[in-house]
């Protein structure tokens, strides 16, 4: 895996990327860049070169699942890791951002471990 | 009118009948009704004046006024204001986490660093310049160790005073949670007054829910990151 990847890191609450963020750099990612909506990520997505995206569900402006379809819409984005960071806990929610083509799902309250399994689970994927 | 006058007029009602006397029929029909009519239309005015006193009553509640035009903008209020504290909190911590782990990191470091020559030392390895060396290192990192001990503790320090936030958002919270049951009472009563049956509540599939709480009823929701994982797999994840 590749430790200066660019990462963004998009939710609409600081404290909850600023503690992603900080998880990152104890797994080696530096490389991070933040966003607190949709509406702010994607056209950073689209100029920007980044290699995965961390996104939340429910933000106001522009959700995850929607900047997760914007992303699978682009053609230049379609193969995106992304890995959603989320409270939302529904079933249904979670088959809707499968189906939408998430590449990882982490519920609200998370674990560093969990978080670096997942990241790991996603780039074993991606590089096979 | 008793019931005996009632069976007299029924009487007469059937004799007048039988003999077709529609002008005598009527006026005894109307005669033997009066008496129910009269009393529906006294309960309809009962329940008529009821219902408007309770209305005016639960207007006139000065519980109501009150609550709407201080007490739910006092609550939201208050709620920003957990919003901002808890906000507040985490930020102090992320900052004394985040100027802490780096002091923690250069001991660290430098630990390993000293070790590797303390090693070459216990095998007897160390020239007398390289031991002359390696105890002024030890003297600096011994040093440093108690500078950064020191700033460790400072960091700690802000780490648990920030939390004091706990206290004053439980009280805050619990206040609105008051708040809530007195709105939720006055609704009752004005749902009851005005007599209707409450819609059976629709859950709307789309909306987000946000975090699961324990004992509300959110839908059909995961146990966890595990229960995540065990759907995610059985859809080819």
């Amino acid at each position: 895996m590749n430790k200066n990847m660019k990462i963004l890191i998009v939710d609409d609450f600081s404290t909850m990327r600023r503690i992603i963020k900080n998880l990152l750099r104890d797994l080696g990612f530096t490389n991070t860049q933040e966003a607190d909506d949709g509406n702010t990520a994607l056209p950073m997505l689209q100029s920007g070169n980044f290699d995965f995206l961390v996104t939340d569900w429910n933000m106001p402006g522009m959700t995850g699942i929607d900047l997760l379809r914007a992303v699978r819409a682009d053609p230049n984005l379609v193969k995106l890791p992304v890995l959603m960071v989320t409270a939302e806990s529904k079933r249904e929610q979670i088959i809707e951002a499968a189906q939408a083509g998430v590449n990882g799902y982490v519920v609200k309250p998370f674990t560093a471990v969990t978080l670096e399994e997942k990241i790991s689970k996603i780039f074993e994927r991606v590089g096979s | 009118m008793d019931s005996g006058e009632r069976l007299a007029l029924a009487r007469e009602l059937v004799q007048q009948l039988e003999s077709g006397n529609e002008a005598e029929v009527t006026r005894i029909a109307s005669m033997l009704s009066e008496g129910v009519e009269s009393k529906l239309f006294m309960e309809v005015g009962r329940l008529t004046r009821e219902l408007h006193e309770a209305i005016n009553e639960f207007l006139l509640d000065p519980r109501i006024t009150e609550l709407a035009r201080v007490e739910i903008p006092d609550a939201s209020e208050r709620l920003s204001y957990v919003i901002s504290m808890t906000e507040k909190s985490a930020n102090t911590t992320l900052s004394a986490v985040e100027a802490g782990l780096p002091l923690a990191d250069d001991l660290g470091c430098q630990a390993r660093a000293i070790s590797v020559q303390w090693e070459r030392f216990c095998n007897r390895e160390l020239s007398v310049d390289d031991f002359r060396e390696l105890s002024r290192e030890l003297g600096g990192f011994l040093e440093l160790t108690a500078t950064r001990s020191k700033q460790l503790h400072g960091h700690l320090t802000d780490v648990l005073m920030a939390q004091d936030f706990q206290d004053l958002t439980g009280q805050i919270i619990r206040q609105v949670i008051t708040l809530v049951h007195d709105v939720e009472d006055k609704l009752v009563q004005l749902v009851r007054i005005s007599g209707s049956k409450l819609p059976e509540k629709q859950k709307d599939a789309k909306k987000l829910e946000g975090p699961v709480i324990p004992g509300i009823d959110q839908g059909d929701t995961v146990n966890g990151q595990d229960d995540v994982d065990d759907l995610l797999s059985s859809l080819g994840f």
